[in-house]
């Protein structure tokens, strides 16, 4: 089975707080650290293991910069065959639509039987599977949490509400958003990514892609950010103050006096 | 201003909560109209879905088509697409339905989409100002989104206040004829309920829950430690269940378990809406978490900023002692 996954580099907010620059209508970014999104690693696992399972090739890909190289070279490390970098001064400042459009453009180029993508990322709208699946026609499912591979279809799950489970039967080839907690997402040390450095990770621009320039970029972008900010809050927590354990035993008395102790 | 649409999802003739609120939504962006709303089915209880829609919609839509008897994202954006008017701007509800129906449909209606918004902020000509929430919650943006060719606009559920519109009494207009044959390329095979599993958190008045703060399983018999001399029990929120460190039924929020305790413990757990969105009945919160700015510090009754690694087994001392003295 040939499978592509859309990934995508995003500040790790495990490892950040989020917060407003010195200006004041944009996050400061100077010491964020960045990772692959968390979904997108699971996307990028579970594509391993059915390529594993049935045979066939995993290529990941992203839209971005020479930046983003650096979360390829990741899954390269993982056990992915190829990766590819969508990269043009025309696809900067594209909305989701636009990042669709470029991807959208790559994939009919090829032949995939299998589009994942993670269902969200931190700072996205869970858009881009959806969007893309209904460009290329192909059927599409959000949230899918299993995947079972049953000859020219899948039986796949998808997390619907109270923990519950949805369960889809769904023709190949589709394009599937792939939920946190599906599978396990193998490890990747320094050592591997070593062994990958080599590896040249080819990019693609615009004429490469044959993309129509009035449909991505700055120009066409419909849905447009103008800020970050943070909402006027309201009264919140009251701060314990104090020793540590002035606080612990503080804490003990309001639980008990709320009944807490059983 | 384009004709604003609200698409409902019944389940077995029942409307979602989310109904009443798009009434709202509709009026920021309009508010000389009282939205349309478009509910699909079959039979009988597409019909109590449209009863139940009178009173809060001026005018409701209906879609009638046995493939529809059960809401498949793939068929319902196909007849929506044969009977929406160009350029509308269509409010769906961002729940696991509207994930899957809202990107694709935007771009058959060929529309700019807004993705979970949690709130209006204003219109100004062909152009509205909404409010995302970032980064789980931790920061806020404002989106500009033209509306010239219309929209799909996905609303957070919860975060717009339900309205009713007394006194109306909505026309119900069938469009089933507008739409031809529907085929699916994904079909609906079964449901499956989650398991309750060895510990029923939802039965609890007292829950120490912990979030990505306990940072390893090896770390989780702290929180347990706590639990056991309050006489509580562990619950989670999704990484830790993503982590395969405890399990999927001890989870709370959206995705997992609806809790009511009387008194809540969020240890090292930020705040996203997800997991907020798991605890009802308005708990006694107090929320352990080494980043002061942690979303779920704004939510809470009493905070502690600390390491909860050491914080805990403190309280887990205390805790003891009140109960020594207390049996004394």
């Amino acid at each position: 089975m040939e499978i592509l996954v859309c990934v995508r580099r995003v500040p790790d907010t495990s490892e950040n707080e989020i917060e407003l620059d010195s200006e004041g209508n944009d996050i400061a970014r100077d010491e964020l650290v960045y990772s692959i999104n968390e979904p997108d690693n699971y996307a990028v696992e579970e594509a391993l293991q059915i390529r594993d399972r049935v045979g066939g090739n995993v290529t990941v890909v992203t839209v971005g910069g020479e930046d983003d190289e650096e979360v390829l070279r990741r899954e390269l490390a993982m056990g992915a065959n190829r990766a590819l970098l969508l990269s043009d001064d025309a696809f900067t400042e594209s909305d989701g639509r636009g990042i669709a459009t470029i991807l959208k453009d790559f994939v009919k180029r090829e032949k995939f039987d299998l589009i994942l993508t993670g269902v969200q990322a931190d700072d996205g709208a869970a858009q881009i599977g959806g969007m893309l699946a209904a460009m290329l026609d192909l059927p599409f499912a959000s949230l899918v949490n299993s995947i079972e591979v049953d000859g020219q279809k899948l039986k796949i799950s998808r997390e619907i509400e109270g923990g519950n489970r949805e369960v889809n039967e769904i023709d190949l080839p589709c394009v599937l958003s792939i939920q946190t907690g599906l599978n396990e997402p193998r490890y990747v040390g320094m050592r591997g990514i070593r062994q990958v450095a080599s590896i040249p990770i080819a990019t693609l621009g615009a004429s490469d892609l044959a993309v129509d320039q009035v449909s991505v970029g700055k120009a066409a972008a419909k849905v447009v950010r103008i800020d970050y900010f943070v909402p006027a809050q309201g009264q919140g927590a009251e701060i314990l103050r104090g020793s540590r354990e002035e606080k612990a035993e503080r804490v003990a008395e309001l639980i008990a006096a709320r009944g807490g102790l059983r | 201003m384009n004709r604003v649409f609200a698409y409902i999802v019944q389940r077995a003739g029942v409307i979602d909560d989310s109904a009443g609120e798009f009434i709202q939504t509709a009026r920021k962006i309009d508010g000389s109209q009282i939205p349309t709303a478009i509910v699909t089915g079959f039979g009988a209880e597409l019909e109590t879905a449209c009863a139940c829609l009178r009173p809060v919609f001026g005018e409701i839509w209906k879609i009638s088509n046995q493939a529809l008897a059960y809401s498949n994202a793939e068929l319902v954006r196909q007849a929506l697409v044969c009977v929406l008017p160009a350029k509308s701007i269509v409010l769906i509800s961002h729940d696991h339905f509207g994930i899957d129906l809202a990107p694709g449909l935007s771009i058959k209606l060929d529309c700019p989409f807004a993705s979970d918004v949690v709130a209006i902020d204003n219109v100004q000509g062909d152009s509205v100002t909404v409010v995302r929430q970032e980064f789980g919650g931790q920061i806020s943006a404002h989106y500009k989104c033209d509306l010239s060719s219309g929209a799909v606009i996905n609303l957070r559920p919860g975060a717009f206040r339900a309205e009713s519109n007394s006194g109306v009494s909505g026309v119900v207009v069938d469009k089933s004829s507008q739409v031809g044959a529907l085929a699916a390329k994904r079909r609906y095979l079964e449901t499956i309920v989650a398991e309750t599993g060895d510990v029923d958190i939802t039965k609890h008045a007292v829950l120490v829950s912990v979030g990505r703060g306990i940072q390893e399983k090896d770390n989780i018999p702290i929180a347990e430690e706590l639990a056991e001399a309050l006489g509580a029990t562990v619950s989670c929120s999704r990484p830790v269940v993503d982590a395969k460190w405890m399990a999927k039924s001890r989870q709370v929020g959206s995705s997992g378990k609806t809790v009511k305790p009387k008194v809540y413990l969020a240890c090292g757990i930020s705040g996203a809406f997800q997991h907020l969105a798991g605890i009802k009945g308005k708990p006694f919160l107090i929320a352990i978490n080494k980043n002061a700015k942690a979303p779920i510090f704004q939510v809470a009754d009493i905070g502690i900023v600390d390491d909860l690694l050491e914080f805990l087994p403190e309280l887990t001392n205390k805790v003891r002692e009140l109960r020594g003295a207390v049996a004394k």
